[in-house]
């Protein structure tokens, strides 16, 4: 009898015990997280994209997180720093796929970091909105990856409208010898051919040369160039924009989008004034008529970057910020993260304006942005300034 | 074309001085302890960055190269102390390699102390170029020549004239026999040090108006700082500076006439030449071997 009650004590515990566990993976199941990976060069060369990149995508996890998170569920954001070393990617991308099991992947900072985590993800089949500049990520078009950033072939293209539209055809080109620069240059090559512009000198410079007047002594001793466009990164444009002034050139200067946040003006000083580039409303948030779809989406970035992090906000934070509010979007209208169904998804946004522009991707373009999203801008008065 | 060449001169002897201060430094400590300190570049940094920073946060120029200074003659000693002295007794690679992962490790708490971006730091004396014959430079350049040539007559009075310096020099001569003659073999290494951190840091902060200050500003300074050291003659003070400004020369010159895009090359074709018949570089004493 004794034996018995006990044993009727025991099966019930058990009995109790198995429901209650099955009720708590059942509830498990319907709050799966959403696990959202992401490579970014947090530090390192490239650490002035990455470190922005970074912040936002905790930041914005977070705050979507605290307001409930997306269709119930919660967001789970693993980001792995590959110190700007392309190799290091490509181990992150296998570690996220493999052991993280992560729905979709944001990142690949540079170009570098992002073709080397292409054939991964190809091979998995897992959807990857990557956060660098290049074309070649998106042309030719490959079936899982995406990107958010502006091309560089855009950024040629918006330079050479404006040159057009002051009757300038004569171009004189200044690279730096890093990868944004080197396929910049490409690109300005195959453009210029396109557009008419006659590309009159072509001459490089190194991501850390500390002096470029050598290279513009040559460009001013062109006497056909009636316009220089620079394309490079972090603190060459500065450099290339103060010897400019001191060889006292007074040629039409344009820079690329990789020059386009405060910084650049900080350094060069007064000598950048008059310097004209192609950038994202998200550095003119404030200037951009009411009428602009982006304005809202804009300010309000701006606002909750600044108050956040107490630092101005860049461009490529913005791209990060798109990278994740494409992919979650894209979560929505899938229903679900069935990974060929998100890709298709993601493929199908359609009019999402972001920091970069409006985008509105297809089987053909896994970027989706038109020459439209860059605004020309003008350094006045150590500000950007509109170019109407 | 006089103006164009006279240009591409004044580019190149103003680069070249920037190398020449970053050669100096490599070629102190290697004379007092034959390390090859690749930190080096971090103690232009940390001259660079301070005196960007707090000339930022409103302290007077001269006070803030001084602060710079001290706080890079301190690290220097940290780092001949804690790092290269307890492996006194280890192969010169091994100290190299020490002095390499000291100079990473330099630049991840500059990170955290000063933060990943550029820093402007305004030029000592404006901004406007000087004209000169049809080409023109910046005013700083003359800053940096100047101070270049002035921290090399220093260097040449304190080796000759105290009795550190010929502390130091007997040092290199001859370590055992400073020993015997009563040297504190282990103070000059640590005042060598000292002197170059000082040395670095004074030249980071005369050429950031010009690079701009980064964490890792080093690196590339310290590399071509190594390669002209290399080129004069490892050890040579003088030669050091001839190295800076004929690998800074040679670039310019490479740039404007050949192409940019093998400005590096062509600097490098010359010390790859000077190396070959001139194995202790250009002003470097030929190295005899007893067995």
């Amino acid at each position: 009898m004794r034996k018995s009650l006990l044993a009727t004590i025991a099966f019930t515990a058990m009995t109790a015990m198995t429901a209650v566990s099955g009720l708590l993976s059942g509830a498990a199941q319907a709050a799966d997280p959403i696990k959202v990976g992401a490579i970014i060069s947090a530090t390192g060369p490239a650490s002035f994209l990455g470190d922005p990149e970074k912040k936002v995508l905790e930041l914005y996890a977070d705050r979507i997180n605290k307001a409930g998170g997306v269709d119930g569920r919660q967001v789970q954001l693993t980001v792995y720093d590959d110190g700007g070393a392309a190799d290091k990617a490509a181990s992150f991308t296998k570690r996220l796929i493999e052991s993280d099991g992560v729905d979709v992947i944001v990142g690949g900072t540079t170009t570098a970091a992002t073709m080397a985590a292409v054939p991964l993800v190809e091979r998995a089949g897992v959807p990857f909105i990557s956060l660098a500049g290049a074309v070649v990520i998106v042309e030719p078009v490959k079936k899982w990856v995406f990107k958010t950033p502006h091309t560089d072939r855009m950024a040629a293209e918006k330079v050479m409208e404006d040159m057009k539209k002051r009757g300038l055809t004569k171009l004189a080109l200044l690279s730096e010898d890093s990868g944004f620069g080197k396929s910049g240059r490409e690109q300005t090559v195959a453009v210029a051919k396109e557009r008419g512009i006659e590309l009159v000198a072509d001459e490089t410079y190194g991501a850390k040369d500390t002096d470029v007047t050598a290279q513009l002594t040559k460009i001013k001793n062109t006497a056909a160039a009636q316009a220089v466009l620079v394309f490079g990164l972090g603190q060459g444009p500065a450099v290339v924009t103060k010897n400019y002034r001191q060889l006292g050139m007074s040629l039409p200067l344009y820079q690329s989008h990789g020059v386009a946040s405060k910084e650049y003006i900080r350094l060069a000083g007064g000598a950048a004034e008059g310097v004209r580039l192609p950038a994202a409303g998200l550095v003119v948030a404030a200037q951009l008529p009411d009428s602009d779809p982006q304005k809202k989406v804009v300010t309000e970035f701006t606002k909750v970057y600044e108050d956040s992090f107490n630092s101005e906000v860049s461009t490529f934070a913005g791209h990060a910020y798109d990278g994740l509010m494409i992919a979650l979007d894209a979560v929505k209208r899938a229903g679900g993260t069935d990974k060929a169904k998100l890709r298709d998804a993601i493929e199908q946004t359609k009019g999402y304006v972001g920091t970069g522009g409006t985008v509105t991707m297809s089987p053909k373009d896994h970027m989706g942005l038109t020459l439209d999203a860059f605004h020309m801008v003008e350094v006045r008065q150590g500000d950007w300034s509109l170019v109407k | 074309m006089f103006a164009e060449l006279l240009q591409y001169m004044l580019s190149g002897l103003t680069i070249g001085a920037i190398y020449a201060l970053a050669g100096l430094g490599f070629s102190i400590i290697y004379n007092a302890s034959h390390v090859i300190n690749f930190a080096q570049g971090e103690f232009i940094m940390i001259g660079g960055m301070a005196s960007a920073t707090l000339t930022a946060s409103g302290v007077p120029l001269p006070l803030a190269i001084l602060i710079g200074c001290g706080g890079a003659m301190l690290v220097g000693v940290l780092v001949a102390k804690f790092a290269v002295e307890r492996a006194r007794n280890a192969s010169t690679v091994t100290l190299i390699i020490i002095t390499i992962g000291a100079s990473i490790f330099l630049r991840g708490v500059a990170e955290l102390v000063w933060g990943k971006d550029f820093k402007r730091l305004d030029a000592f004396s404006g901004e406007t170029p000087i004209q000169f014959l049809g080409a023109s430079m910046q005013p700083q350049s003359l800053w940096v020549v100047g101070t270049a040539a002035v921290l090399i007559v220093a260097i040449g009075l304190f080796f000759n004239r105290t009795l550190t310096g010929k502390a130091i020099l007997a040092t290199s001569h001859n370590r055992l026999a400073a020993q015997l003659v009563g040297i504190d073999v282990k103070r000059v290494v640590l005042a060598s040090f000292a002197l170059s951190a000082a040395l670095g840091a004074i030249g980071g902060a005369v050429v950031a108006p010009i690079t701009f200050s980064y964490t890792e500003m080093g690196i590339m300074l310290g590399l071509k700082g190594f390669t002209a050291a290399v080129l004069g003659g490892l050890g040579h003070g003088p030669g050091a500076v001839a190295g800076g400004l004929i690998v800074g020369v040679a670039e310019a010159l490479g740039a404007g006439y050949i192409s940019s895009a093998y400005k590096d090359a062509v600097a490098f074709v010359i010390i790859l030449a000077v190396l070959l018949f001139m194995p202790n570089g250009l002003f470097g004493k030929r190295g005899t071997e007893r067995v």
